[in-house]
C-alpha cells in the first residue's frame, strides 16, 4: 500500500466513524436507562431522511444559496424528525409499557420504510435519477479546516474532516463525561440498573427514560444525518442505513457500554468496513469476508464478558424491562 | 366526611394498578379496537399520499393480494402468490414461538433462515446432477434443518451456561449470516457480478415439483403441516409443556426437576431448525436463487407476529394474513402512483404499534381520581 | 414528651385486590423516641410502613407529621418530609459505591463532588460509630456493611424519622448489639426511630413505646418499662383459642426421614443451616416453628433437592423394601427416580408450588407429566384428578380449566395440597400451608394432613401459628438463627415455652 492510499484509507475509516459514533452513542445513553432500543437503525434512518427533506425543501426555495444556513436547516430537521420518532419509542414502552424488543424491530421497519417512501418521493420529485442529491449542501457538510492543508500529513488525518466528524467526538467525549462525572449520570446509571432503587431514592425513573431515550434517539439521528451528508455527500440512497445502525447497536457491546470506548471501537468497526478497497491484493470476496469482523468481534466480547461476569463490564441489569412501581 | 375529602384532592390524578385478568371476550375486544385504529391510520397514511377515496383503496388492496381470474382461463395466480407469503411469514413465526415462549428472545430468525438458505443453494450447487432429484431435495432439506439449528444453538449454549444476552447475540448472529451469503456468492459467481441469478435454471436441479400444476402449493402445505404440529406439539407434547414451564417460572421448573439448560438448548435447537426448513422452502420452492436480503426482513416481522398472536399457532394465521394483507395490497394500491414498496413496511409498523399499545389496557387498570367532579376552584 | 407527634397515622386502610393488609391502623411516633412495631408475619407492618415511605399510596386514612395532614405520593415526598425507611431488601444499585448509593437522587446545589460527598460521610459514620468505607463497591460488601449504606442514606439526606424494616434479620449478635447502640445514639440526637421487629428480646432492650399488630389491625400500643414478654406475646399471637384440631396417637411410628449434622450455605455465602439433627416418623406429624427466616424454607428444599448441602446427611428408609438412600447431593428428578415418594407443598405456591397462569389440570401434570413413555402429554388422569380435587376439597372455581392465578389464596393452596397428596408419598413436607387463608380452609388443611399421618405417612409441617402447631403436631421441632434450639412435645409443650425456644439463637444460650 502506497503512503498516499494509507492515509486515505485512514481518512475514510474516520469519516464512516463518525456515523457509527454517533450511533452508538446515542443508543448508550439510552441502554444506560434500561431500555434496549431495538429501533437504533430506523432513528438513524428517520433522522438521515428528516435532514434530506429539509434539503429538498431549501434548495426549492427562493432563498438564495448559504451553505451554514443550509447545514443548521438539515440539522434541526434532522433532530425534530429522530426526536418524534424516539417518542414513538418512548410512549409505548415507557408509558405504555410494551416489550422493548417487539416495539424496537417494529420501530426500524417503520423508521427505515419511512425514509425509504420519502427517499423515493423526493428521488422522483427532483427527476427520477435514482438519486437525490444536494452537491452543494454535501459541500457544506465536508468543508475541512482552512488550515488543514497547510499542516501536510498532519493536517491530512486530523484536520480534513467535516464538522460533523468532531461534533460526533465531542458529543461522545461529554456523554461519557455525564455519564460517569455528574449527579445525573449517576441518576441515570441507578435507572438502568434498578429501577425500584432509583425510584425509592426519589429519581423520576420515567422521566429519566424519557429524556436518555430522546436525546439517544436525537444523537443516533444525527449520525443517521452524518452518514448522508457528510459520508455519502449529500446523496440519498435507499437501504443503506439499517445495516450502520446495527452496528451502532454493535458497538455498544463492543465498548461495553463507555461512549470513550466507542470512539475507538468505531474508528476500528469504520476501518474493517473500507479496508477491503484499500487493499488492491485482496479478492472482492476477501474485503466481504472482512466485513463480518465488527460482528464477530462483538460476538465474542459480549461472551466474554458474560463468562468473566465482572460486575462493572455488565449490561445494565434492568435492560429491556419495563419497569412498573406497584409491581408485586 | 370532610377530612376525606381533602385528601382525595391530593390524590395522584392518574393511579394505574395492574389487572388480574381480562377475560377472553374483553381482550379480543381490546385487540380489535386496536385493529381498527391500525387500518384508520394506515388508510389515512395512504390516502394523504394517494388521494384514493378509502373504500376505493380497500378494494384495489383486495384486488391486489387476491386478484382477479385471468380473462377465459378462469385461473387465479394472485392468491396463491399471496397465501404463499402469508406461508412463509407464519412459518418463521411458528418457529420462534417456542423459544420465545420460554422467554428466550432469539431475534436471529432472519440469520437461522438466511443460513438454512444457504445450505439449500449451497447443495443445489453442489449436487445438483450428481444425485436423483429427490435426493438431493431430502439433502437440501436435512442440510438447511441443520444449519438453522446450528446457527440458533451456539447463542442458546451460551444462554444456558454463562447467561450472555440472547438478544443481542443472536441480532448479531443476523449479520454474520447475511455477509456469509454476500460471500459465498462471490465465491460462486464467476461472472463477478456478484448475483448468482437462478440456480440450475434449465436443469431444474433441487426445485421442488409443482403439485396441482402450481408453484408453491408445496410450501403452502409443508407450512399447514408445521403450523399443525407445532399447535400440538406446545399443547399436548411432554417437551411443549416443559417449554411452558421454563417460560413461566424457571423456580418451578427446577421443583418439578426439570433441567433448565438442556430445555433452553433443546428448544432454541427446534427453532433453529425450522427457520433452516423455511430457508430450504424459499429456495427450492420458490426463488431458487440466493441474495443477502432474500428473507427480507420477514424474520423480524414474524417475531412480531408471535407477540401479537400471543404466542398462538392458530391465532398467527389471521395475524400474519393481516399483515401480508396490507403490505402486499398496499403495495399494489399504491403501484399507480409510482410509490415506494416500503409503504407497506410503513403499514406493518403501524398495525404493530396500534395493536401492542392495546395490550396495555389488557394488562394495566387506569384510576383516575374520583373526586374531580365539581369540586374545582 | 408533651410535643407533637413526629408522625400520625389515622385509620389508614390499604387493600391488595381482595386482600387487606391493613385496617384502621392508628399510630403515633414522638421525637427522640424509640417505637417499636410488633407482629408476626404477614400481620401489615412493612405494609404501613410502605405507605408512610411513599411506595404504596394508602386506599384511606389520613398521615400528620408535626401535626400538619400530608400526602405521601412517592419517595421523593417522604424525603422531602425527613422520613427515610431502611427496607429490608436493601435497595442499592449493586455496581455504585457506597459513596455513590448515597448520595443518589439528591439534588445538592453546587457541583457535584464524590470526594467531598465521601467525606461528608465519613463524618456522618463517625458521629454515630458506624464503620463503612465510603468508596466500596455494593457487591463486595457484607450484609452488614449494606445496612450500614442505607442507614447513612436516610441520615445523610438530613432525615429526622427512621424506619427501620426488621434490621437485624441479618445481622449477627455482635452486629446488632452495635447497631442498637447506632440506634440509642440517634434517638439522644432527637430523632424519630420506629423499628419493625418480631424479636421479643430485642423490643424490650432497644424501644421506649411497642406498637402491635395483628393480622393487618392495630390491636395498640403499650409503654416498654410497664409491659413484659408475656403481655407483648399475648397481643401479638393472641389469646390462646382453643381450636380443636383432633390429634391422633401416631400408630407404629418408624424413623423414615433421618437428617444428620445438616449445613447448608446459600447463594450469599451465609450459612442458613447449621448442625441439624432430626428425625421424622412415619404416623406422625413433626412440626417446624420458628421465626420466618431462620433456615425452615432452606430445610425442606435440602431435602427435596433444592438447594445445595455443604454437609451432613439426608437418609431415607423407604418402608417398602427396607432400604436406605441418602439423598444428599441428589437432584429432585434423581430423588423421584430412587422411588422416593417425597411430596412438598412449598411457601411460594404460585411461583414454586404452581404456575399460576396454567389451569388446574395443567398443574396437576407439574408432579405427574412424564408418566409413560409417549411423547404426549396424557390429560385424561390429570383431568380426572383435578375434578376430584375440586370436588373432594371443594375448591371454588369456575372449572378445572381456569387458571390457578384467578382462585383465590385458599384455593390456590388446596389445589397444591391435593395435588402433593395425590401422589400418595411416603413423606409430605409443608411449609405454611395455611398462610393466608381463612378458617374453613385452613381446617380443610389439618384434616389433610391428619389424613395423610394416620395412613403412615411422615409429615413435616412448617407452620407460625403457635395454637396451630400445639394442636396438630405431635412433635415440634423449633429452630433459630438455622439452629435447631429444642424439640418438644406437642401434647404437653406451651406458648411460651416455644417462643422463648424461637427467640434464642443457641440451645441453652439464651438472650434476655
Amino acid at each position: 500500500m502506497s503512503f498516499a492510499l494509507i492515509i486515505a484509507f485512514i481518512q475514510q475509516s474516520i469519516r464512516l466513524s463518525s456515523t457509527l459514533l454517533l450511533g452508538s452513542t446515542g443508543e448508550i445513553l439510552t441502554e444506560k436507562s434500561g431500555n434496549l432500543n431495538l429501533g437504533t437503525p430506523g432513528i438513524m434512518a428517520s433522522g438521515a431522511i428528516s435532514g434530506i427533506i429539509g434539503a429538498y425543501f431549501y434548495t426549492k426555495s427562493s432563498l438564495p444559496f448559504n451553505p451554514l444556513i443550509s447545514v443548521l436547516i438539515t440539522m434541526l430537521c434532522c433532530i425534530v424528525g429522530a426526536l418524534l420518532v424516539s417518542l414513538i419509542y418512548c410512549f409505548l414502552t415507557i408509558t405504555l409499557k410494551t416489550n422493548q424488543n417487539v416495539t424496537g424491530l417494529a420501530l426500524t421497519t417503520f423508521g427505515v420504510g419511512m425514509s425509504n417512501f420519502v427517499g423515493s418521493l423526493i428521488n422522483s420529485q427532483m427527476g427520477g435519477t435514482g438519486i437525490a442529491a444536494f452537491p452543494e449542501i454535501g459541500k457544506a457538510y465536508r468543508a475541512a479546516l482552512p488550515f488543514a492543508d497547510k499542516l501536510g500529513v498532519f493536517g491530512e488525518i486530523f484536520f480534513s474532516y467535516g464538522f460533523m466528524t468532531y461534533l460526533a467526538i465531542v458529543i461522545a467525549v461529554a456523554a461519557g463525561m455525564i455519564i460517569t462525572k455528574t449527579r445525573i449520570g449517576l441518576n441515570l446509571r441507578a435507572v438502568g440498573e434498578n429501577p425500584a432503587t432509583a425510584d425509592a431514592a426519589g429519581i423520576n425513573v420515567g422521566r429519566y427514560k424519557y429524556f436518555a431515550t430522546c436525546i439517544g434517539g436525537i444523537i443516533s439521528g444525527l449520525g443517521g444525518l452524518c452518514y448522508v451528508m457528510d459520508f455519502a455527500a449529500a446523496n440519498w440512497q435507499n437501504n443503506i442505513l439499517d445495516q450502520f445502525g446495527w452496528l451502532a447497536v454493535a458497538l455498544v457491546i463492543f465498548a461495553v457500554w463507555k461512549p470513550n470506548m466507542a470512539i475507538i471501537g468505531s474508528i476500528i468497526f469504520g476501518a474493517l468496513y473500507v479496508v477491503g478497497s484499500f487493499l488492491p491484493s485482496l479478492t472482492t470476496k476477501d474485503q466481504k469476508l472482512l466485513e463480518i469482523l465488527p460482528y464477530v468481534v462483538t460476538i465474542v466480547v459480549l461472551v466474554i464478558i458474560s463468562m468473566r461476569n465482572k460486575k462493572e463490564n455488565q449490561p445494565p441489569e434492568s435492560l429491556g424491562m419495563s419497569y412498573f412501581r406497584e409491581e408485586r | 366526611m370532610t377530612d376525606t375529602k381533602l385528601k382525595q384532592n391530593h390524590e395522584p390524578l392518574i393511579h394505574i394498578t395492574k389487572r388480574d385478568d381480562s377475560g377472553f371476550w374483553k381482550s379480543a375486544l381490546v385487540h380489535l379496537i386496536g385493529i381498527v385504529i391500525a387500518l384508520m391510520l394506515s388508510s389515512l397514511l395512504i390516502i394523504a399520499v394517494t388521494g384514493q377515496n378509502p373504500m376505493a383503496l380497500f378494494k384495489s388492496m383486495y384486488e391486489g393480494v387476491i386478484g382477479t381470474p385471468i380473462a377465459n382461463s378462469g385461473i387465479n395466480k394472485k392468491y396463491v402468490e399471496s397465501l404463499h407469503i402469508v406461508a412463509i411469514l407464519l412459518c418463521i413465526s411458528l418457529a420462534v414461538t417456542p423459544a420465545f415462549k420460554m422467554k428466550f428472545w432469539n431475534i436471529g430468525a432472519e440469520g437461522q433462515v438466511l443460513m438454512g438458505c444457504l445450505a439449500s443453494a449451497y447443495c443445489m450447487i453442489e449436487f445438483g446432477g450428481k444425485m436423483d432429484n429427490t435426493v438431493l431435495l431430502l439433502v437440501m432439506l436435512a442440510a438447511s434443518i441443520l444449519v438453522g439449528a446450528i446457527w440458533a444453538v451456539i447463542p442458546a449454549i451460551c444462554k444456558a451456561f454463562w447467561n450472555t444476552n440472547e438478544t443481542l447475540f443472536t441480532l448479531m448472529m443476523n449479520y454474520v449470516a447475511m455477509t456469509l451469503v454476500s460471500y459465498f456468492i462471490m465465491v460462486k459467481d464467476k461472472s463477478g457480478r456478484s448475483d448468482l441469478g437462478i440456480i440450475n435454471e434449465r436443469t431444474g436441479y433441487g426445485y421442488l415439483p409443482n403439485l396441482f400444476e402450481r408453484n408453491y402449493i408445496f410450501n403452502i402445505i409443508i407450512v399447514a403441516a408445521v403450523t399443525v404440529l407445532m399447535f400440538i406439539y406446545l399443547k399436548y407434547s411432554k417437551q411443549g409443556y416443559e417449554i411452558s414451564v421454563v417460560g413461566e417460572s424457571e423456580n418451578t421448573a427446577r421443583y418439578i426437576g426439570i433441567n433448565v439448560k438442556k430445555v433452553i438448548i433443546r428448544t432454541v435447537a427446534i427453532s433453529g431448525a425450522i427457520c433452516g426448513l423455511v430457508g430450504f422452502m424459499i429456495i427450492a420452492g420458490d426463488k431458487h436463487s440466493i441474495k443477502d436480503d432474500i428473507v427480507g426482513g420477514q424474520g423480524f416481522t414474524a417475531i412480531m407476529v408471535s407477540w401479537m398472536a400471543g404466542f398462538n399457532p392458530i391465532v398467527m394465521i389471521p395475524v400474519s394474513m393481516l399483515i401480508v394483507f396490507l403490505s402486499v395490497g398496499s403495495k399494489f394500491a399504491t403501484s399507480a402512483f409510482k410509490l415506494d414498496n416500503s409503504i407497506g413496511d410503513i403499514l406493518t409498523a403501524i398495525v404493530i404499534f396500534s395493536i401492542i399499545a392495546c395490550e396495555f389496557f389488557i394488562r394495566y387498570k387506569v384510576n383516575f381520581r374520583k373526586s374531580v367532579k365539581g369540586d374545582k376552584s | 414528651m408533651e410535643t407533637k407527634a413526629a408522625i400520625e397515622l389515622k385509620n389508614i386502610t390499604k387493600t391488595f385486590g381482595s386482600v387487606v393488609a391493613n385496617k384502621d391502623v392508628n399510630l403515633t411516633v414522638n421525637r427522640g423516641e424509640i417505637l417499636s412495631i410488633l407482629g408476626e408475619n404477614g400481620s401489615g407492618k412493612t405494609t404501613l410502613m410502605n405507605m408512610i415511605s411513599g411506595i404504596y399510596f394508602p386506599d384511606h386514612g389520613q398521615i400528620f407529621i408535626d401535626g400538619e395532614e400530608v400526602v405521601i405520593r412517592s419517595p421523593k415526598d417522604a424525603f422531602d418530609y425527613k422520613i427515610g425507611m431502611i427496607h429490608q431488601h436493601f435497595k442499592l444499585v449493586d455496581v455504585f459505591t457506597a459513596t455513590e448509593n448515597i448520595i443518589l437522587g439528591l439534588k445538592e446545589g453546587g457541583k457535584y463532588d464524590i470526594k467531598q460527598a465521601a467525606k461528608s460521610i465519613k463524618e456522618i459514620a463517625d458521629k454515630y460509630t458506624f464503620d463503612i468505607d465510603p468508596l466500596k463497591k455494593i457487591h463486595e460488601m457484607s450484609v452488614s456493611e449494606k445496612q450500614t449504606v442505607e442507614i447513612i442514606k436516610v441520615l445523610y439526606r438530613g432525615a429526622d424519622i427512621l424506619i427501620l424494616d426488621e434490621p437485624t434479620a441479618v445481622l449477627t449478635p455482635q452486629e446488632t448489639q452495635k447497631l442498637f447502640n447506632v440506634l440509642r445514639r440517634m434517638r439522644d440526637d432527637g430523632k424519630a426511630i420506629i423499628i419493625i421487629t418480631h424479636k421479643l428480646h430485642e423490643v424490650l432492650s432497644l424501644s421506649d413505646r411497642v406498637a402491635v399488630l395483628r393480622k393487618g389491625e392495630y390491636i395498640g400500643t403499650v409503654e416498654t418499662a410497664s409491659t413484659s414478654e408475656s403481655e407483648l406475646t399475648e397481643m401479638m399471637v393472641g389469646k390462646k383459642i382453643s381450636l380443636n384440631i383432633e390429634r391422633s396417637e401416631p400408630q407404629n411410628p418408624q424413623d423414615r426421614l433421618v437428617v444428620t449434622d445438616l449445613e447448608c450455605i446459600n447463594r450469599e455465602g451465609v450459612k442458613v443451616l447449621d448442625d441439624i439433627t432430626f428425625t421424622a416418623r412415619s404416623g406422625e406429624i413433626l412440626g417446624i416453628a420458628g421465626i420466618a427466616g431462620s433456615g425452615q424454607r432452606e430445610l425442606l428444599e435440602a431435602v427435596a433437592g433444592l438447594q445445595k448441602v455443604q454437609f451432613g446427611s439426608i437418609v431415607y428408609n423407604d418402608p417398602k423394601t427396607g432400604k436406605e438412600e441418602n439423598l444428599k447431593d441428589k437432584t429432585p428428578l434423581q430423588i423421584r427416580e430412587l422411588g422416593v415418594r417425597l411430596s412438598f407443598v412449598p411457601e411460594d405456591r404460585l411461583g414454586m408450588g404452581l404456575v399460576g397462569n396454567m389451569d388446574i389440570v395443567d398443574n396437576m401434570m407439574l408432579r405427574s407429566y412424564r408418566k409413560g413413555k409417549s411423547v404426549f402429554l396424557e390429560r385424561k388422569a390429570p383431568k380426572d384428578l383435578a375434578e376430584h380435587i375440586i370436588e373432594d376439597l371443594e375448591v371454588v372455581t369456575p372449572g378445572a380449566n381456569t387458571p390457578v392465578r384467578r382462585l383465590s389464596g385458599g384455593n390456590v393452596q388446596k389445589v397444591l395440597v391435593g395435588r402433593e397428596i395425590a401422589a400418595s408419598p411416603t413423606v409430605l413436607m409443608a411449609a405454611y400451608p395455611v398462610r393466608g387463608l381463612d378458617i374453613n380452609s385452613s381446617y380443610t388443611i389439618y384434616n389433610l394432613l391428619n389424613e395423610q399421618k394416620k395412613k403412615g405417612v411422615a409429615v413435616i409441617f412448617v407452620g407460625e401459628d403457635l395454637d396451630v402447631l400445639i394442636e396438630l403436631c405431635d412433635r415440634i421441632m423449633v429452630i433459630g438463627s438455622g439452629r435447631i434450639t429444642g424439640i418438644v412435645d406437642g401434647r404437653t409443650a406451651t406458648k411460651e415455652e416455644i417462643g422463648l425456644l424461637m427467640t434464642k439463637s443457641k440451645e441453652g444460650e439464651h438472650n434476655d
